[in-house]
């Protein structure tokens, strides 16, 4: 019953994840996290496109979803450019920073692209920390003033919380709709025939290489444009965004939703986040609840939350 | 192309190939042709040499001595995936699918993955000529009831089909089979010899299989090796009236 319901919602996913971003911030009990999970999610599918659908295990994406912030960032700051370019320049960072590191990580596999995409991040960091003149160093990037967008003439109010919501909603909803369109394109076909059979997909005269450099960079782009509107929404860049911790947190959210699946990610990233918000309400320390909440998922829903869902079927 | 070439009806020959591992000698020149359009059965009895010769004739091994001539070309020595651009293919030995698609969708992404890859945008199913293709490849293997189900799903038997019909939607100019029937129950081995059968003469295939009842039906030309030597070559006529076939086989575990 309920895969055959998941079967049929699949066809309009980008649909039904649109109503689901409508009603989310009357859904939590904290409205504040509505963005985060907006924000998160996004990088979580931006990453999942990676390791879902051609099998990478990225400790990287820090890199791509910070390199887009700073790109956004600077772009309002210094270039002085309307927020749309700026967001569309985070894009672009995130996905050259991408297009760089696939191209360097793919000559290795497994846990050697993992420890590679990890070095070059880290190189990532240790630029935006040296760079300080244009970075602000470990101070970060701060100064970012939007307080108004205009959205097709429509002069928009970015500081009521509600607002700035539909705002990066409408964004979001708009790169699930064009990751929907991709994975259901040829080259969406290609890339599900890497991962599920390397060697058959290379006998049919798949580059599994470029396959996986290109699903990179895709992923490099939602990663960055993630990035890009945290700094619209946080109006500072802080240095943490590069670091190694923010890598880890999209590879977890991304196996709690479930990889490989076109919610899960976003699943994943809703239920660290009410986690976290939830356990910081007693305790400072959300890091050991949550952690175990993961692990009690590798465990037992190796498919992940969203993953395990759409797979059952009563007996 | 020199003109005449195409007239050669050998696709492949090979002449005093063989191989040796270490000291042992598997092959010991072997010399034979293909012809084009026709289904050539490699038989003998265990240890022969068969598979050995298989994966020199399909590049997975280099031969230790002897050529190699594919539609006249020379390509002994020629890495694998130069045998496979050149239109050699073979069937996996385990099988090889994708076991989460269906499998209509197994043999229309390798059809579609030969033309069509960095198309970001519109839909995969936007290319009716696939979906057709797949179908009448699906139907010729006799799996055209079978398009909706996930292939992972299959039994074994129809695992090995969707395979053969894998391996055509990849346009081979010679496909190239190792005991496609091995594992198979007697009424799957039947229902695969027939699928065999019927491939040519639309296509040119190898066939490698040590039970010899089952070829002898359908193959033009059987060569049967015996401890790396050509024991004998011909029809199956020729064959089974040969006296030194006879003898080797006798007494073996005949199916
Ligand atoms: N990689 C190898 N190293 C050493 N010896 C090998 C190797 N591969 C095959 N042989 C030997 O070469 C001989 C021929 O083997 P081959 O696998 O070609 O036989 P076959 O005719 O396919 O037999 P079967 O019917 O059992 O499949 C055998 O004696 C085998 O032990
Ligand atoms: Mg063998």
């Amino acid at each position: 019953m309920i895969a055959v319901f998941l079967t049929r919602a699949a066809r309009h996913r980008a649909l039904l994840a649109a109503l689901f971003l409508l009603v989310l911030p009357f859904l939590l009990p904290f409205r504040a996290t509505a963005v985060n999970v907006l924000i998160d999610g996004l990088f979580a599918v931006g990453f999942n496109l990676v390791y879902g659908y051609v099998g990478l295990l990225s400790f990287g994406h820090a890199a791509l979803f910070g390199g887009g912030a700073y790109a956004t960032g600077l772009a309002l700051l210094r270039l002085g450019l309307p927020w749309y370019g700026a967001l569309a320049l985070g894009l672009v960072a995130g996905a050259g920073i991408a297009g760089v590191i696939g191209l360097l990580a793919t000559r290795t596999r497994g846990i050697y692209f993992a420890m590679v995409t990890l070095a070059l991040a880290e190189c990532v960091y240790y630029l935006a920390y040296q760079a300080s003149g244009v970075t602000g160093g470990e101070n970060g990037l701060r100064g970012i003033v939007l307080t108004k967008i205009d959205l097709f003439g429509l002069d928009l109010d970015f500081v009521d919380p509600l607002t700035r919501y539909f705002v990066i909603a409408t964004i979001v909803a708009l790169a699930l709709a064009a990751l929907s369109r991709i994975l259901a394109s040829p080259f969406g076909a290609v890339m599900e025939m890497v991962r599920e059979n390397e060697a058959r997909a290379r006998a049919s005269g798949v580059d599994v290489r470029a396959v996986r450099v290109l699903a990179f960079v895709l992923s490099g782009a939602f990663s960055g444009l993630a990035g890009g509107l945290q700094a619209l929404h946080l109006a500072i860049v802080p240095i943490e965004t590069l670091d190694y911790g923010n890598s880890g947190m999209v590879v977890m959210m991304c196996l709690l939703g479930g990889a490989g699946t076109f919610f899960g990610p976003f699943i994943g990233a809703l239920v660290f986040l009410l986690l976290q918000n939830l356990v910081a309400l007693v305790s400072s320390h959300w890091q050991l609840p949550v952690g175990v909440v993961f692990m009690a998922c590798v465990l037992f829903l190796p498919r992940g939350i969203w993953g395990q869902l759409a797979r059952w079927r009563p007996a | 192309m020199a003109p005449g070439v195409n007239e050669d009806p050998a696709i492949l020959r090979t002449e005093a190939v063989s191989k040796s591992f270490g000291r042992f000698k598997a092959l010991a020149g072997i010399s034979c042709e293909f012809h084009r359009g026709r289904l050539t059965a490699i038989i003998g009895p265990n240890g022969a040499g068969k598979s050995t010769y298989f994966n020199l004739l399909s590049g997975a091994l280099a031969p230790s001595g002897g050529r190699i001539l594919f539609e006249g070309r020379d390509i002994t020595g020629l890495a694998q995936a130069r045998f496979a651009a050149l239109g050699i293919a073979k069937s996996f030995q385990i099988t090889s699918i994708f076991p989460e698609l269906t499998v209509h969708e197994n043999v229309r992404a390798v059809l579609q993955a030969r033309e069509i890859r960095l198309n970001f945008w519109r839909s995969r199913n936007a290319y009716p000529q696939f979906v057709a293709a797949a179908a009448a490849l699906l139907e010729r293997v006799g799996l055209g009831g079978r398009a909706r189900v996930i292939a992972g799903r299959l039994a074994h038997g129809e695992q090995r089909a969707l395979e053969i019909a894998m391996a055509l939607a990849s346009r081979p100019r010679l496909l190239l089979l190792d005991e496609p029937t091995a594992g198979m129950s007697p009424e799957e081995t039947q229902a695969m010899m027939i699928l065999i059968a019927g491939l040519v003469p639309a296509h040119t295939v190898i066939l490698v299989e040590h039970k010899m009842k089952l070829v002898m039906g359908i193959a033009e030309r059987v060569l049967v090796l015996h401890h790396g030597e050509v024991l004998a070559i011909g029809t199956p006529d020729e064959i089974r009236a040969n006296d030194e076939v006879r003898r080797v086989y006798l007494g073996q575990r005949e199916h």
